[in-house]
This record gives structure tokens, C-alpha cells and sequence, in this order.
């Protein structure tokens, strides 16, 4: 149980990469774009990969009438995503710590995961509503005016997760380092509950 | 009788066989061969060379960018003359890099780029150029790839033995080609001998950021001072130059100034006037001569005017200078890569003279004198001399090395390069060029690590080289692969303007300090506008300032009322751009200058004046984007007694 503890701790501690890495990348590269431009979305905000990226991004935006990136105080979510994961964080390492000393069972490390998984979902839910409004939310003086072929209004909206075509940009969006390491850290809770449940088995049997 | 006929059948069987033999093989070679040579030179889409080349542009006075082995050209770089392409010498901010003392002049002849070193080997921080006929320098940021910097030499006519560098850009030397009388009078030109200079110019080069200023002025005999080159290695401290007319004619030069059997190289020991001016010697001597630095902050260029240069008499620094006899009139002056050969190309000489610089130290510590010029030391011939090339070609002119002891000397008459062996002076190969080469460049070829990879000739004539483009041509380079034993011709391509010299560098020295933008946050034109905002348009009397915004696709503003006829429009065109190769270009109706093309981030200023009533367009001039052609505005021009209000909109109806 010793061991699972520590595993806990460390996995819950990983979490604290997001203040220090992007949880999220979106890259869009285009014939003129060979370098491409691109966004990291990190726990507090929306930043350029290159220093100017957001600048031009933004300036290619207006021709189809997209809203400018937000700025970190446009959005609730860049005020509180840093709470929850700090709570989020303190909370598992105190589970871990409990743990470590016999004095909670191995059933807290998956109840901090399935809750962890819960708040994730959410954030994942509410950047994808983020990035679909973002993506159809248009100017109706728009320079370029596009539809689909059945009449509605093109979108915009970069992918969740994967590649996408959109006019001559290739959008790319995927975990970044702190999306990697949160997901490294919550499978570490996992291997932490897998473990305490082994101890307390074999305990059992005794 | 029968057999004659036999023998004469039979002979003419061998040599028709033997002919024919021949032909097979050197067509089958000559395809093989062709068809590796084209992979040499071949670089695919989209990817780099492996060298740049800066290439002077002769009286286009500019200096071109061209990559190596592919024979592109990339940029034209405007330094002494002007250039309505981005309008260079014509915006408000350029216009005072073309001043000397002779007032605003909008031309030169470059001929000789060459860039900095530290240690010498190549660092890629600079190029430098000279103006061959306003006599002057140019330093060239290869950050920006654009001039920076232009200082006049004063003394000094037909600026031709320059702008070669020291070893650790201490200095960039600049000597006069004409003798001229110093300081400049009215008298006799049948009074030349004796009395005209030549003057060689120690131009000082701040470490740090470049700056030029003339240290000292060496004024030597009224020689004719053709080339030069550094010592490197253990003549560091030295500098060399050719001389022809040492008869000191001053008419019909090319017989009168081909008498003497041997003119001179100077050999300078520029460090040891160096000591005597640091500690006071020379004298400083009334002068008027330009000095013009361009700020990449404002992104303006200032003019100044100095007053005064340090001038030394070598006669009264003992040690400083010597003569070393070299056979008619040498041309070319090339130091070898280990700085001990030094090349005389005597251009009318049927040998090539290499004087050794341990025989010179030597001949020098024992006193071994022939004489004395004007008080200046003249050693003997045959106690300098390493050795000579026999019978190597005809019309010698530049002498460069690769680094691995060879040497290629350029052979105007003969039209040809021909690479021989330092130390035992025997020719190794020759190979024609097309034709009458002059300069001809090995990447690194002034420094003590010449890159001997490839070498590309210079030529002055192109004739049938190309598709034929009426009387007048562009000249021609050819491209050598040197890396084997034999020089192998790999590729023709023209050039802009006439090459003179050119220098070349390993691409990853400098590719990567290649700046994209100028930062917007960094701008601190006095007169910039930075954002909408900032847009407004003030008069000033007769002066009307635009302060002007352009980015994809606008201009801010793009109405103006209230101009007159008159008046004096001063556009003060910002873009705001913070992106990779998107400049804009602003063009005025009528301007009688030129357009201005406006990298992102910098400001530019274009002066209008509005002759005619009536509503006049501006529009961009660089297909920025899909809605270029949206990218106009109007200005609106008044009588000049009319009372309207100036006013400026963007996006109002």
C-alpha cells in the first residue's frame, strides 16, 4: 500500500505540469504557411506558438469574419481551470499521502480519478462548445462568405482532436506536454488503485 | 609508286580509325559527364543552396545575392545608387545615404565585396563595398541584407584597391586608384609628378556594431594603387597593394605608364602606423566628407559632415611601408590562405610573380635596399621573390586559393583559369572560360579558411553564351567544381550589372541570423503610427504629414480631404504587418520619385507633391493578399487658395 501511495502522489503531482506546459495545440498550415501557425492553449490562456502567431491568425480571421482569439480575461474558464487542477492536484497527493500511511483505503485513489475524469469531460465539453461557437459565431460583413453545399453556413470550427481541411489551411489539434503528462499522471492513479487493490487482496487472504 | 599509295591508304585507314575512336570515347565521357554535372548544380524545388554569393554590380552600383551551386539570384541589394523597386535613395529615410560632399549622388560603380572576419575566418556579420567613383564604403547588415552604413574617403579617386578586410575586421582598407593632388587645388596637371598622393585609407570598424570611421590616411607616392589584400596568419599586421603608372604619367597612360619593367607592390605595416597615430603622429588635415548611418530603430538614415582626417607621411614612420619590385603593372594583389605568398598578377607580364612574405622580413632586417621612392624603402626583386609561374597565360588578374595549396589565377586575354601549385609553381590545370574573365571567387577565398568546394569566374564578355537580348548583355559567370584534381565547368549564369569582385560564404554561417520582421514594438520612427489609432494627418504650413497605417487589406486612412495644390504630402507609411514576408508597397499618381515597398514593422516616407485639382489614388504595389486590389485609398486635392478643413476617414460613409 506503501508503494501504491507514492504512485498516487506522483500521478496526482503531474498535474501540476499544465501551469508549466500547454494542455492543448492547435497548428494551421497552409501553402503560404509552410512553417505553420499555430496556438497553445494552456490552463490560463491562449498563447502563441511563435511570438506574432496569434496576431496573424487573427488577421487571417477577419476575411472570414471569426472573433479574435480571446484574451485570457474574456474567458471564465482561464480563471478557474487553474483552481480546479490545483484542488485537483493537492487533493490526490493528500489521498496518496493518506494512503501511504494506512489511513484511507485504495477505493479514494479511483474515487479522485473517476472525479478527475468527470471534471475532465467537462472541460472537454466546454472547449468543444468554445471552439464551435468560435468556429460558426461569424460576422454577418464578413469578406468571404462561404457555404456548405447544402446552403448553411460554412463553420469554421477547428478540430477537437485530430486533422481537418479548412479552405487552404490544414488544422491540426492535439494534446500538448501538460495534456500528456495530466494523462500520464491520472493512468498513474490507476496503476496506484491497481496496486492498493492487489495489497489489500493479498492482505485479505492472510 | 604502288607503295606510296599502299603507305597512303594504310595511313589514312589509322587515322580515320584513330579519329574515329577518339570521337566515340569523348562523346560517351562528355554525356556521362554532362549528366553528373547537371545533379551538381541541381538544387529541387524548394530547396536551399549551400552558399551565398554576394556579387558586386559594377555601375549598377548595387550588390547582388545569388545562391551557390545553383546560380540563382535572390535579392538585389540598393547601396550606392538608387532603386525605385522599394525605393531606396528615394524615401525620406534612405535619401541621406546617398549624400557626399559632392551633394546627393544617386549612382556608383561597386566593385569589391568582402566580408567580415574574426580570426580570420568568415563570421557573416557584414559585407562591405566599395563605391569606385565617389569614393566611399558601404557596410551591409547580413542580418537585414540592407545597407547600413556609407562613409565617403576623402583624398581619394577611383576607390579600386578596396574594400578588402583584416583579420579581425579591425579595418576595411580603401585605397585610391587615381593620385590626385592632396589637399585637392587648382594647379597644372603637367605638374603631377611629385606632387599628386595617393592615398590609402585605414577605415576602422567598431566590433560591435560596425560603425566606420577613418582612423588614417597613408599618403603615399602619385602611383596608380590598383588592388590590395590583408596579410592573414603571420603577416597579420601588413597590407599589400599593387601600383602600375610608378611613371607617374598623366596622359596617355596606357603606353606612358607601361615603361617601367617592374612597378610595386606597397607591403603597409598598418600596425605600426597604428602605434605611431595612437600615440599622436600623423596630422590632421581639413576635409569635408560624408558620413551616413542608418538607424534600424527609426529606421531613418542620418547624414553628417566630418571636417578633418588624420593623414601620416610614410616617409616619417620609419619600418612602416617598403616596396616590392613586381614586373608590369601588376593588377591583382592576393595573399595565399598561411599569409606568406603574396601574388603580383602583372597584368602585362608573361610570368606570375609570388613574393614570399619571410624573404621580404628578411631582406628588410638586413637592409637588403635597392633605393627609395620619395624616401620609401624599395627592396630587391630577387631577395623577395618565392618564385614565379612560367608561361602560365596571358593578362594575369586575381589570384585565389582553396586551402588545400592551390591557387587559381584568372587570364583576361587568354580566357582562362589556371590552377597551379604554391611553392613549386607548376600548372596543374587550365580551363577556358567564356569569356575574357576578370575576378573570380572561391567561397572564403580572402580568409585563412578559403571553403574549396566550388569557384566561379567572372566574365566581362558574354557574346553567345545566352539567347541573344540586342547589343547590350548582361555578363556572365561560369561554375567550377574544384573540389578534384581537375576543374570541372558546371554552370553558366548571368549576372547583374558588371561583376567586379564577389564574395562567398557557407550558407549556415548566416542563414539563420536572416531577420524576418521588423518588430513592431521596436519601432521608433518619430513619425510612425503603430495602430488605426494612431492614423491622423497634420499640416504644417505648406507640409502635410500622413501618419499612415497599411495591413491586409487597407490603408488607414483612406480618404483624405483638404490637400492643396502646393502643397508638400509627406506619406508616413507604417506597416503593421508582424509576419513573414508580407511587405506592402505604397504608389502615389504622379509621384515624380518613386513607390516605396515597406517591410512589415518598418516605416517609410514618400514625398508627394500635388500639382493638379482633382481626386487622385494611392494604392499597394505588392500583391499582399486576396484582396490587393482593395488595398486603395483616394486623396482629394483642392485649389491652393480652397478653404476646406483637412479630414481623414477609414470605413465611413
Amino acid at each position: 500500500m506503501k508503494k501504491a501511495g507514492i504512485i498516487m502522489v506522483i500521478g496526482s503531482l503531474l498535474l501540476l505540469g499544465l501551469f508549466k506546459f500547454p494542455l492543448w495545440n492547435i497548428m494551421l498550415g497552409a501553402p503560404q504557411y509552410p512553417e505553420p501557425l499555430g496556438m497553445n492553449i494552456y490552463l490560463d490562456g491562449i498563447q502563441g506558438v511563435e511570438e506574432f502567431d496569434l496576431q496573424n491568425i487573427d488577421g487571417l480571421n477577419h476575411y472570414i469574419g471569426m472573433k479574435t482569439i480571446p484574451k485570457a480575461e474574456d474567458m471564465w474558464e482561464f480563471s478557474v481551470f487553474p483552481k480546479v487542477i490545483l484542488g485537483m492536484s493537492l487533493l490526490g497527493v493528500l489521498i496518496g499521502l493518506l494512503g501511504f500511511a494506512g489511513k484511507v483505503s485504495y477505493k479514494f485513489f479511483i474515487g479522485w480519478f473517476v472525479l478527475m475524469s468527470v471534471l475532465g469531460l467537462l472541460g472537454m465539453y466546454d472547449f468543444n462548445n468554445w471552439l464551435t461557437e468560435y468556429g460558426s459565431d461569424l460576422d454577418p460583413h464578413a469578406i468571404l462568405k462561404l457555404n456548405n453545399p447544402d446552403g448553411t453556413p460554412m463553420s469554421y470550427k477547428p478540430p477537437l482532436f485530430g486533422h481537418q481541411k479548412l479552405l487552404n489551411f490544414d488544422v491540426t489539434s492535439l494534446p500538448h506536454i501538460g495534456g500528456y503528462l495530466m494523462f500520464v499522471g491520472m493512468s498513474l492513479t490507476l496503476v496506484a488503485f491497481w496496486l492498493g487493490r492487489k495489497f489489500s487482496l493479498i492482505k485479505a487472504k492472510e | 609508286m604502288k607503295n606510296i599509295y599502299k603507305l597512303t591508304i594504310g595511313f589514312l585507314i589509322t587515322v580515320v580509325a584513330f579519329t574515329s575512336c577518339g570521337d566515340q570515347k569523348s562523346s560517351k565521357t562528355g554525356g556521362a559527364l554532362k549528366s553528373s554535372n547537371a545533379e551538381k548544380v541541381y538544387v529541387a524545388p524548394g530547396e536551399h543552396d549551400s552558399h551565398y554569393a554576394f556579387i558586386s554590380g559594377g555601375y549598377s552600383g548595387n550588390l547582388t545575392v545569388y545562391g551557390l551551386p545553383s546560380g540563382r539570384m535572390f535579392k538585389e541589394i540598393p547601396v550606392f545608387s538608387q532603386f525605385p523597386t522599394n525605393g531606396y535613395g528615394y524615401s525620406e529615410e534612405t535619401k541621406p545615404l546617398l549624400e557626399t560632399s559632392y551633394g546627393f549622388i544617386p549612382w556608383d560603380d561597386s566593385h569589391h565585396p568582402d566580408i567580415s572576419q574574426t580570426n580570420g575566418k568568415l563570421d557573416g556579420r557584414w559585407v562591405f563595398i566599395n563605391g569606385n567613383n565617389t569614393p566611399r564604403i558601404a557596410r551591409i547588415s547580413l542580418e537585414t541584407f540592407e545597407t547600413e552604413e556609407i562613409i565617403e574617403v576623402p583624398n581619394s579617386a577611383g576607390n579600386h584597391s578596396s574594400s578588402f578586410i583584416t583579420e579581425n575586421t579591425e579595418y576595411v582598407v580603401a585605397g585610391t586608384r587615381f593620385s590626385v593632388p592632396v589637399p585637392q587645388r587648382d594647379m597644372s596637371i603637367k605638374d603631377y609628378k611629385g606632387n599628386f598622393k595617393g592615398a590609402l585609407s585605414f577605415i576602422s570598424v567598431d566590433p560591435e556594431h560596425g560603425h566606420m570611421d577613418i582612423k588614417f590616411q597613408v599618403l603615399m607616392p602619385g602611383f596608380n594603387y590598383d588592388l590590395s589584400h590583408p596579410g592573414r596568419g603571420k603577416s597579420h599586421g601588413w597590407f599589400f597593394f599593387t601600383t602600375y603608372n610608378t611613371e607617374e604619367a598623366n596622359t596617355l597612360l596606357e603606353v606612358n605608364a607601361s615603361q617601367n619593367d617592374k612597378d610595386f607592390i606597397a607591403a603597409i605595416n598598418w600596425k605600426k602606423i597604428e602605434e605611431y597615430v595612437n600615440n599622436g603622429g600623423g596630422t590632421m588635415m581639413p576635409a569635408n566628407y560624408a558620413h551616413n548611418v542608418y538607424d534600424e530603430a527609426t529606421h531613418t538614415a542620418t547624414s553628417t559632415m566630418k571636417k578633418e582626417v588624420r593623414v601620416v607621411n610614410p616617409a616619417e614612420v620609419p619600418g612602416a611601408v617598403y616596396l616590392l619590385p613586381t614586373p608590369k603593372s601588376p593588377h591583382g594583389c592576393d595573399v595565399d590562405p598561411s599569409g606568406e605568398y603574396i601574388v603580383g598578377n602583372g597584368k602585362l607580364s608573361a610570368n606570375l610573380t609570388v613574393h614570399s612574405f619571410s624573404k621580404m622580413l628578411d631582406a628588410i632586417e638586413n637592409k637588403k635596399f635597392d633605393g627609395d621612392a620619395y624616401g620609401i624603402p624599395i627592396l630587391k626583386f630577387e631577395d623577395v621573390l618565392a618564385g614565379s609561374v612560367e608561361q602560365p597565360g596571358l593578362g594575369p588578374l586575381h589570384t585565389e586559393f582553396d586551402g588545400q595549396g592551390n591557387a587559381y589565377t584568372t587570364f583576361f586575354i587568354s580566357s582562362e583559369v589556371v590552377k597551379w601549385k604554391l611553392g613549386t609553381w607548376e600548372v596543374i590545370d587550365r580551363k577556358p572560360t567564356y569569356y575574357s574573365v576578370g575576378h573570380l571567387t572561391i567561397p572564403g577565398g580572402n580568409s585563412r579558411e578559403p571553403f574549396g568546394k566550388y569557384m566561379f569566374a567572372m566574365n566581362k564578355i558574354t557574346k553567345d553564351r545566352y539567347l541573344p537580348v540586342g547589343p547590350e548583355m548582361e555578363h556572365s559567370a561560369q561554375l567550377y567544381d574544384i573540389s578534384g584534381d581537375k576543374m570541372e565547368l558546371l554552370l553558366d549564369f548571368p549576372t547583374h550589372g558588371e561583376p567586379h569582385y564577389a564574395a562567398a560564404i557557407p550558407a549556415e554561417i548566416i542563414k539563420n541570423n536572416s531577420k524576418k520582421i521588423y518588430r513592431l514594438a521596436e519601432n521608433e520612427h518619430p513619425r510612425k503610427a503603430t495602430n488605426d489609432a494612431e492614423a491622423k494627418i497634420v499640416r504644417d504650413g505648406k507640409n502635410v504629414h500622413v501618419y499612415m497605417t497599411m495591413i491586409r487589406s487597407h490603408f488607414s486612412p483612406d480618404n483624405i480631404e483638404g490637400v492643396k495644390v502646393g502643397d508638400k504630402v509627406f506619406f508616413h507609411v507604417t506597416n503593421l504587418e508582424q509576419d513573414f514576408d508580407v511587405p506592402h508597397g505604397f504608389a502615389m499618381i504622379g509621384a515624380n520619385n518613386a513607390e516605396l515597398l515597406i517591410a512589415p514593422g518598418q516605416t517609410r516616407t514618400l514625398t508627394w507633391e500635388p500639382k493638379q485639382v482633382g481626386v487622385w489614388p494611392f494604392y499597394c504595389t505588392d500583391f499582399c493578399s486576396a484582396l490587393h486590389q482593395e488595398m486603395q485609398g483616394y486623396i482629394r486635392v483642392s485649389p491652393a487658395d480652397s478653404n476646406i478643413e483637412l479630414s481623414w476617414s477609414l470605413g465611413e460613409d
